[in-house]
């Protein structure tokens, strides 16, 4: 049982508990946390499994900062995305809205109808 | 030679992304034009390149994996290369026509595409792991963006929906890499194979092969996971389901592939073969069954690709623990369904775009009288569902049967009346179109015509799926040309 080890099961932990809250919480903020939790364990995982007779692998630090590149443009799309779907809609979670609203029937020719 | 066709094939959709993305809508499409032209040359001119002198392994940059990138040139990489061209050109020339110029956010679409072509073609080509999955996030990402472009809360939620399928999917699969390369100490796919075959790794452990399927049957929207596919391609703008449905599910499915054709013979199992098989059966009966339910005509089109994504899945169960001429036949099969698909769901979708344009509603029953108004693009609808049901000789059929071949030569008969039930289905679902289509008491005289050349494209994309079946021959040739070894 080296330290590495530790972090690579630490790892597998923060993934468990990413995911668990990944799929129960409902607001969208909490989820993307959620997101961001996975993805620090599986990092944890990565640099902490690879070992080269007992000395730390460079390679998989290098990708860990590629996948935090990822990670965080992934983040910022879902922020943007989350934010304006809240202004237009007041909703923090993706269930459907129960009442649906009235739509105004004029449309442009481009405009493929809304969804009902 | 190769090296400029392959810095073009690079280094090109990057650069059109950057400098559609300082520009407006139209000149925007002025850049998209070029590029375009550009990139199917391209794509056209390593493929006879490959097809020509056989495949080769292209180091990025010269540097040696697992620093450089490494790329895989071979001919089932540049088919895909090819057929991304065709299709995204046409959906790129019918965006540029259909899009309204007058909507400021619209201009995102072209660099949105162009990032989305780069993944894609990232993908086809990638040798190892890591890479595919930032290819594999920047397809996602790009395709999220294309999906919320609608602009109203439905679109956004459908595109929320989309990216946290395709988060978790991603990250699914990095863990699997990230386990693997605990295992092996290398990320090149060839790598890891060489390792396990000579046996100086331990025993295979099957677990990071699941991992990493699972993460890419999500992304690839396989039953039961295909809640979010729906949504997201059934409101998106036509041309972007076109390329949602055609490309972007293609490539995590050809991830998938790779990685069981590579790996699965030593870490799958029979079981998880045949579950995979299974899932990929329910992918169709249950897909058509709610395509032929849906009462929006782009919801029928997106149920759709839930069922033909089914297909897909049936190279599993066809290629394991079978001899290699019927393996070589179940991957020919599934590759020709690829392509047959890919044309098809483009020009179906873009099709069912001019028909809610034309009648300006998204409901099938409010086609009722337009079969005499807009008669082409029904007819490019038509086509492309006659190869989703596959009947010959379109390309749909040449794929379905060498799957018939290859699941009564390897004794897995059972799968023949998931074929066949598929085939059923999907009749019923495209002849419910046509008959609303065909009503003629209407009280509408009101439909908009589009224009020409949104009618036509379409019409080329279902012409080639048609043709496909005549010409399997040669396509199949090229695709399985192997490597030559390092032909830089």
């Amino acid at each position: 049982m080296t330290p590495s080890l530790l972090y690579a099961f630490a790892g597998v932990a923060l993934c468990g508990i990413g995911l668990f809250g990944f799929l129960r919480l409902q607001h969208l903020l909490r989820k993307l946390m959620a997101f961001n939790l996975i993805g620090s364990g599986v990092f944890l995982v990565m640099v902490g499994l690879a070992q080269r007779n007992g000395q730390p692998d460079p390679v998989p630090q290098a990708l860990v900062l590629t996948g935090i590149v990822v990670a965080i443009a992934a983040t910022a799309l879902a922020v943007v995305l989350i934010r304006r779907y809240y202004h237009l809609s007041g909703q923090t979670t993706l269930a459907e809205p129960a009442a649906k609203s009235a739509r105004p029937k004029a449309r442009s020719v481009n405009r493929e109808g809304a969804p009902e | 030679m190769t090296l400029w066709l392959m810095a073009g094939l690079l280094f090109t959709p990057l650069a059109w992304a950057v400098l559609t993305l300082m520009v407006d809508f139209r000149k925007g499409r002025l850049v998209t034009w070029l590029g375009m032209a550009v990139q199917v040359l391209v794509s056209l001119g390593l493929w006879a390149a490959v097809a020509s002198d056989g495949g080769f392994l292209y180091l990025l940059g010269g540097w040696q994996a697992p620093l450089g990138i490494e790329l895989r040139v071979d001919g089932l990489a540049v088919t895909f290369v090819l057929l991304t061209a065709l299709v995204a050109a046409a959906c790129g020339w019918h965006a540029s026509i259909y899009l309204d110029p007058g909507k400021p956010w619209h201009r995102y679409f072209w660099p949105l595409f162009w990032f989305l072509w780069a993944g894609l073609n990232a993908v086809w080509l990638g040798g190892d792991l890591f890479n595919l999955y930032v290819g594999l996030e920047l397809i996602s990402l790009a395709a999220v963006g294309l999906v919320a472009l609608g602009g109203q809360a439905d679109a956004l939620r459908a595109a929320i929906r989309y990216l946290m399928a395709a988060l978790l999917g991603s990250l699914a699969y990095l863990l699997g890499v990230a386990l693997i390369y605990g295992q092996f100490g290398t990320l090149s796919l060839a790598g890891v194979t060489e390792l396990m075959n000579s046996g100086d790794a331990q025993s295979g452990q099957t677990f990071p092969l699941v991992l990493m399927l699972l993460g890419l049957a999500l992304k690839t929207a396989l039953f039961p996971m295909h809640g979010w596919l729906p949504p997201a391609h059934g409101i998106a703008k036509s041309p972007v389901s076109a390329l949602l449905s055609a490309l972007v599910v293609k490539a995590s499915f050809y991830i998938a592939a790779r990685l069981w054709l590579d790996l699965g013979g030593e870490l799958g199992g029979f079981a998880l073969a045949q579950l995979i098989g299974v899932l990929g059966s329910l992918a169709i009966i249950w897909g058509s069954w709610l395509a032929f339910r849906q009462t929006k005509l782009k919801q029928v089109v997106a149920y759709s690709s839930v069922a033909q994504i089914g297909y897909l899945f049936l190279l599993f169960p066809l290629t394991w623990g079978v001899t290699e001429a019927i393996s070589l036949q179940a991957q020919q099969g599934i590759t020709l369904q690829v392509i047959s698909h890919a044309l098809a769901k483009a020009a179906m979708f873009l099709a069912a775009g001019n028909l809610i344009m034309s009648v300006g509603s998204n409901r099938v029953d409010a086609l009722a009288g337009v079969s005499r108004f807009l008669p082409f693009s029904l007819f490019s609808f038509g086509l492309a569902g006659v190869s989703l049901m596959g009947l010959p000789p379109t390309g749909g059929f040449a794929a379905k049967w060498l799957l018939l071949q290859a699941s009564l030569a390897s004794g897995q008969w059972w799968w023949l009346a998931v074929l066949l039930a598929g085939g059923l289905l999907s009749a019923a679902y495209v002849f419910r179109v046509y008959r609303a289509s065909f009503i003629e008491s209407t009280d509408t005289d009101q439909f908009y015509h589009p224009s020409r050349s949104l009618e036509v494209i379409p019409m080329i994309l279902a012409l080639m799926s048609l043709g496909l079946g005549l010409v399997a021959e040669p396509v199949l040739s090229v695709m399985s040309l192997p490597f030559e070894g390092g032909g830089q």
